[in-house]
């Protein structure tokens, strides 16, 4: 059935496509000027000329940055966190979510309740150092000193992710679990084999939304890791940028750069973000559906 | 060896199903017996409990035992002691925060810091809150799939940057100007003191070092950040308003202002309300990290809040029991926000959010 478009109609549409342009333009101007900044010559940037497209090109700040040994270790820092808090916090999540999923385990309310406290009530930064200080005392007592490992075992585990994943395996049909202890299936395959597959999407959320905090982590990586080794990227670009906006430690640059000390800022944030920027567009949408679960329920 | 699927499945032949709660009959057996089947439970379907242990003991040690810890904020903090063998100070520490006994400037930061803290949410809440709902009612008008996933993907994007990649952006943008190396403004601050909303001497001067814009970068900045990714929940409220309403209105001539009005609006109310219920709940949780990372000295006026007071007082500097305590204000009130949210949430809508 075709139908005309009523004026009222047509204006909202338009209105629509309007807005949202303009705030899905104001959401990408700024990495577009990013990249433009990190490209561009250093009087351009001083004298703030550009808008949107690079000036008098130059790839000078990009390689400064690859050639500093600091921003690789700093990469490698963050992959392995990355890589390793993901890990720690899936798994330790995926068992427990199984478990209160379970409506025959004992005492669910109170376990329950045990997670869902942590959200409504949370000691503050000060008691969590002072916690997080004797945990770095206990790993050096027992020889692990990279306090790499103290980011990723104690630091992260949000109850949320837990619940949404709880959620989720609660809708897995108990006529399929039933068919498979049935046939025999272990506890731990009735997991794999049965759970896991039938929730691959809210997994695939809760594991992106595990690897963005981490990868994104700042403040306790600040507060914990002490050798200049073992920061990660994020600590390291806030590093460099609190040492090039002290305009005491720029003052002769341009004597021996052909880039501002601005371009290394924007050319590290580049760096940060493009690994989030590849994988983005594959995951977004699985988005949508985690959201949708992780609202509500109980 | 296999769970004895017998144990939970129990078929009741008189129905000819299996019974429909394993949990009820479990809690039955138990009663009857009491701790010694209890044990007898948990040691039959043990894999079960172990699977619990580990995300239990993450739990315990690094959010339950810093809330023992808490006790520190009445006893007089010596850093070397552990707290247990700390001596008890009462409520000195709450008295000095509340009423200035013995520290007055100490007690106006702490009040200032409380009132900047609500505050940043609740211009979050005015300004922040409608935006989502807005974005999803015009991503239900693009109608090319196309189109929509492009927006959908832009206006998500920010979501996932770091606190410090964002903040660093903000810095960047509207940078002061210096003379000693005759860098100009930030290209914002640039933008803004050519159309003349700020003097050339303020974009000059930074406005990060300015109180007076410190509660707009805030804001403007967050919503850069989440408008686009919060509409997520508000569009699946609305594209499950099923098609077949519209076509009724249209037929009863009803206009786009009448359906948003009749059909639409009602039908993600019950979304927006559960939305802002938890919105208030979490007035006093405010993200520190962002707060920390663009604030300076000149702006704590209107950018100190509890979280980056505790942090300054209590991590950076030596007077740990007296930041623990501001904190604990600060949190208990937000716990009973969000209890109290939670109740109202059940009451007026069946749902509650834990």
């Amino acid at each position: 059935m075709k139908r005309k478009l009523e004026i009222s109609e047509l204006i909202f549409k338009l209105l629509s496509y309007l807005l949202l342009t303009m705030f899905a333009v104001g959401c990408l101007y700024p990495f577009v000027y990013t990249v433009s900044s990190a490209i561009s010559g250093y009087v351009e940037v001083r004298d703030s000329t550009i808008v949107l497209f690079p000036k008098n090109v130059q790839f000078d700040a990009f390689k400064d940055v690859f050639n500093d040994n600091v921003f690789w270790n700093s990469y490698t820092n963050t992959l392995f966190l990355t890589f390793y808090g993901t890990i720690w916090e899936m798994v330790l999540s995926i068992f427990g979510a199984y478990a209160l999923s379970k409506k025959r385990l004992l005492f669910r309310k109170g376990f329950n309740f045990f997670l869902v406290f942590t959200m409504w009530f949370s000691a503050g930064l000060v008691p969590q150092y002072l916690n997080y200080l004797a945990t770095k005392r206990v790993f050096q007592g027992v020889g692990i000193m990279d306090d790499k490992w103290l980011v990723v075992i104690a630091m992260g585990m949000q109850a949320m992710n837990i619940i949404l994943l709880r959620n989720a395996f609660e809708g897995v049909p108990s006529e399929i679990e039933e068919a498979a202890i049935v046939d025999g299936a272990t506890e731990l395959q009735v997991l794999s084999k049965v759970y896991l597959p039938m929730s691959k999407s809210i997994l695939a959320t809760v594991a992106l939304f595990f690897a963005i905090s981490r990868w994104n982590g700042y403040f306790w990586a600040r507060q914990m890791i002490s050798s200049t080794n073992e920061q990660p990227l994020q600590v390291y670009m806030r590093l460099r940028l609190e040492e090039y906006s002290d305009p005491e430690r720029t003052t002769n640059w341009q004597l021996s750069h052909t880039y501002a000390p601005d371009s290394v800022i924007y050319a590290l944030i580049v760096c940060s973000i493009i690994p989030i920027l590849v994988i983005y567009p594959f995951i977004q949408k699985y988005f949508a559906k985690g959201v949708n679960v992780g609202g509500v329920k109980e | 060896m296999t769970i004895n699927a017998a144990d939970y499945l129990i078929f009741d032949e008189e129905s000819g199903t299996y019974i429909e709660n394993p949990e009820q009959l479990v809690r039955d057996d138990v009663e009857k017996h009491h701790w010694l089947n209890v044990a007898r439970t948990v040691a039959k379907d043990w894999r079960l409990y172990l699977m619990l242990v580990p995300m239990i003991l993450v739990f315990l040690l690094w959010r339950y035992f810093p809330m023992y810890e808490l006790l520190g904020s009445f006893k007089l903090t010596e850093d070397a002691k552990p707290v247990a063998d700390q001596y008890y100070s009462g409520f000195s520490y709450f008295r000095t925060l509340l009423t200035g006994t013995g520290n007055t400037e100490l007690s106006s930061q702490f009040w200032r810091a409380f009132r900047n803290t609500f505050l940043l949410s609740f211009y979050g809440l005015l300004f922040g809150f409608p935006m989502p709902i807005i974005i999803a009612l015009f991503f239900n008008e693009i109608r090319s799939n196309i189109a929509r996933s492009v927006y959908q993907v832009l206006t998500y994007l920010p979501k996932f940057m770091s606190t410090v990649v964002m903040t660093s952006l903000v810095m960047m943008l509207v940078k002061q100007g210096s003379d000693s190396t005759g860098m100009q403004p930030g290209v914002v601050a640039h933008m803004l003191s050519s159309v003349g909303l700020i003097s050339t001497e303020t974009a000059y001067a930074g406005m990060l070092n300015n109180p007076a814009f410190f509660r707009a970068i805030y804001q403007i900045s967050g919503i850069w950040e989440s408008a686009g990714y919060d509409s997520i929940v508000f569009f699946a409220a609305i594209i499950a308003i099923s098609p077949t309403s519209y076509e009724a209105a249209q037929i009863d001539g009803a206009n786009k202002m009448a359906q948003m009005r009749y059909i639409v609006l009602p039908s993600i109310l019950s979304t927006i309300v559960i939305m802002l219920i938890t919105r208030i709940g979490s007035l006093l949780n405010i993200g520190y990290e962002k707060v920390l990372l663009l604030y300076n000295p000149d702006t704590y006026v209107t950018a100190d809040v509890v979280s980056t007071f505790a942090q300054r007082n209590g991590i950076a500097g030596s007077l740990k029991g007296m930041a623990s305590a501001a904190e604990m204000m600060n949190n208990v009130i937000g716990m009973l926000l969000v209890i109290g949210a939670n109740t109202i949430s059940r009451k007026a809508s069946d749902v509650s959010l834990y």
